[in-house]
């Protein structure tokens, strides 16, 4: 973040930041990240966010575990190991489920947060620095990327007079 | 955006932002009180004298317990039924009120999920020391060995096995996922330190970009969707254990949803206990109300209702089935040596949960914690009642005997418990007791006139 240089604009609530989004995206500005201390609703919309594939991904790992343990019951239970257990058939479908559902949902879940934590780029780091250390407590901050544009302070200025803005930085 | 103004706010005092980050960590991030030190010694003798029982079981062998050839199971699985149960509330509060958007739950979450990790870590050691030899548990995984042998898959003992790692496995990311964002708030307020380093490692870099708040939401709701059915399948196949055997008593059809039911009223008692004290020691009455006490106390209502209805129905049942072993059983389990069991049961589950109806019973916070014990205890009777009442007279009358337990079992039960309360008592020094951010995206002081007017209708 660091070597590029952003113009960060501050505020202290939720509304006024929605109301500056949609100013600048009217006027063709791009915005290169929002930082907020929660969800901030209506902002997906907002900055026409396309809605993220993690439960694509979680469904495909389901279902993945969902084959893995019913075919390997069943494969146990015919071809490798086929023991008669209180007189019950060798493919006993109904006794399979209960184990296939739970590896079905420990895969989706644990693929869907591994999704998660590499979509965003999340790890553990002792090295990270925040951009500001007051977005987790109650800032909200506009990103726009300024590197190689000389004038874009100015205009953005312009843009928020009427907004309640804390604070512009450049 | 907008809050309708009939509706109460579901926290209490004018708060900003700031102020709820500071009102939740600051109790954590001062000193520790005289109250949680006391707790820790406590909780930590408790756990000592479990340790101990666990070695002096696995050294002795488990000849040290009450259990005989006709009672092979009784107070340890009585136990692990137990803490499973109560295991169950945290992901209830976290998954299906989630979904059914019941944003009252944004204060009580974090906790609950935390309480149902430490309940499943200490129900999970009771099938382990059962096992006699605790070194061989991994022959309940089916793992490739020199014998070509596999587990069982036609036992719910080895769904068991499944179901409670699994269970596990899913609570603690669900809970982790949900910690990222507040552990970044924690690391961003200390200013130095070795603990700052270790909270800026534990936050996985995480910096409230509005792309990753949009993962996290869609990663959160899924992983509800998938716990829902998780938390009811877990106690269903927890039931299995016993249903599905022939032993009168316990093979039953009912089991599944009786017992899950069971669960979750034992899981919102053991919340109720804890969040009361937690919310008074930790100076969060602004964030714990009242209300959501009530709202705890009408789902016990309704739990505790569907639990005594699947009393009654046990007992038609064996009436109506026909079958003497069935009658036999269930007249001796409410009329047998085990009575008083089965009236501490009834007493506590089921007299005593009715008396929440009362509205003004329902909103008294001491009531409320002295209730939340008794069915606790209730809710331990039950299992006993169910697990020693059925197998220690059975179809042979020449087996029939008494169960006794030994200090060694009752070891073990508080050992758990000071497992149990330790653990939860450094959680709520080390992580957020209340979920920072989701409690701030139910503030909406965005609008400043509908929440004044909200604030004025209250009263």
């Amino acid at each position: 973040m660091r070597s590029r240089s952003y113009i960060s604009i501050y505020f202290d609530d939720e509304v006024p930041l929605l109301e500056a989004v949609r100013i600048l995206l009217d006027k063709k500005e791009t915005i290169s990240d929002v930082l907020s201390p929660f969800p901030v609703h209506g902002l997906d919309e907002a900055l026409s966010m396309k809605r993220s594939r993690i439960p694509v991904g979680g469904f495909i790992f389901g279902a993945l575990g969902a084959i893995l343990a019913f075919g390997f019951q069943a494969w146990v239970f015919t071809v490798s190991y086929p023991l008669i257990i209180g007189g019950k058939p060798f493919f006993s479908v109904p006794t399979f489920i209960p184990i296939t559902f739970e590896v079905t949902v420990l895969f989706a879940g644990l693929s869907m947060v591994a999704a998660f934590l590499i979509r965003s780029k999340l790890k553990p780091d002792i090295r990270f620095k925040p951009f500001d250390e007051s977005i987790t407590d109650d800032r909200f901050v506009i990103l726009i990327d300024a590197s190689d544009d000389r004038t874009a302070f100015d205009r953005v200025k312009s843009l928020l007079t009427g907004i309640h803005t804390l604070e512009i930085r450049h | 955006m907008l809050q309708s103004p009939l509706r109460t706010p579901l926290i209490e005092g004018s708060k900003t932002y700031r102020s709820i980050t500071s009102d939740i960590l600051n109790p954590m991030m001062n000193k520790a009180g005289k109250f949680w030190y006391m707790g820790m010694t406590i909780a930590g003798l408790a756990m000592l004298f479990g340790v101990f029982m666990i070695v002096w079981t696995v050294w002795q062998g488990i000849g040290t317990w009450g259990e005989n050839r006709t009672v092979g199971w009784a107070f340890e699985i009585t136990t692990f039924v137990w803490w499973i149960g109560i295991g169950h509330a945290g992901t209830f509060i976290s998954a299906i009120l989630l979904l059914f958007r019941q944003k009252w739950r944004n204060s009580i979450n974090r906790s609950a999920e935390a309480m149902t990790i430490f309940a499943v870590i200490c129900a999970a050691l009771f099938p382990l020391i059962h096992l006699g030899r605790p070194l061989l548990t991994f022959f309940i995984f089916p793992y490739p060995n020199t014998r070509g042998l596999w587990v069982n898959f036609n036992s719910p003992l080895v769904w068991d096995v499944f179901a409670i790692s699994t269970y596990f496995t899913i609570s603690l990311v669900f809970w982790y996922v949900g910690l990222i964002p507040d552990i970044g708030t924690l690391r961003d307020k200390i200013s130095k330190g070795l603990k700052k380093t270790i909270y800026n490692f534990l936050s996985f870099g995480w910096k409230g970009s509005a792309r990753d708040w949009h993962r996290h939401e869609i990663t959160s709701v899924m992983l509800a969707a998938i716990a829902t059915p998780l938390v009811l399948s877990v106690h269903s196949i927890v039931s299995m254990d016993f249903a599905s055997s022939i032993v009168p008593g316990w093979h039953t059809t009912i089991f599944p949803p009786y017992f899950v039911a069971g669960a979750i009223f034992s899981g919102f008692a053991m919340v109720q206990t804890l969040l009361i004290i937690t919310r008074k020691a930790m100076g969060l009455e602004d964030f714990i109300t009242e209300s959501h006490v009530e709202n705890m106390n009408k789902i016990l209502i309704a739990t505790g209702s569907i639990v005594a209805l699947a009393y009654m129905t046990e007992m038609f049942m064996a009436w109506y089935s026909g079958v003497e072993y069935e009658h036999y059983a269930f007249m001796n389990r409410a009329t047998g040596p085990y009575w008083w069991a089965y009236m501490i049961m009834i007493c506590c589950n089921v007299v005593s949960s009715q008396l929440l109806w009362i509205k003004k019973l329902r909103k008294s916070l001491l009531f409320t914690f002295i209730l939340s014990i008794v069915i606790n205890i209730g809710m331990w009777f039950e299992r006993f009642v169910i697990i020693v009442t059925s197998l220690h007279r059975d179809y042979l009358t020449s087996s029939w005997t008494m169960y006794k337990p030994t200090i060694v079992e009752f070891g073990l039960l508080i050992g758990t418990l000071g497992i149990f309360f330790t653990a939860f008592l450094l959680f709520i020094r080390i992580f957020p007791v209340i979920s920072i951010f989701e409690v701030k995206s139910i503030l909406k002081t965005g609008d400043e006139h509908i929440h004044k007017t909200d604030v004025s209708h209250e009263k």
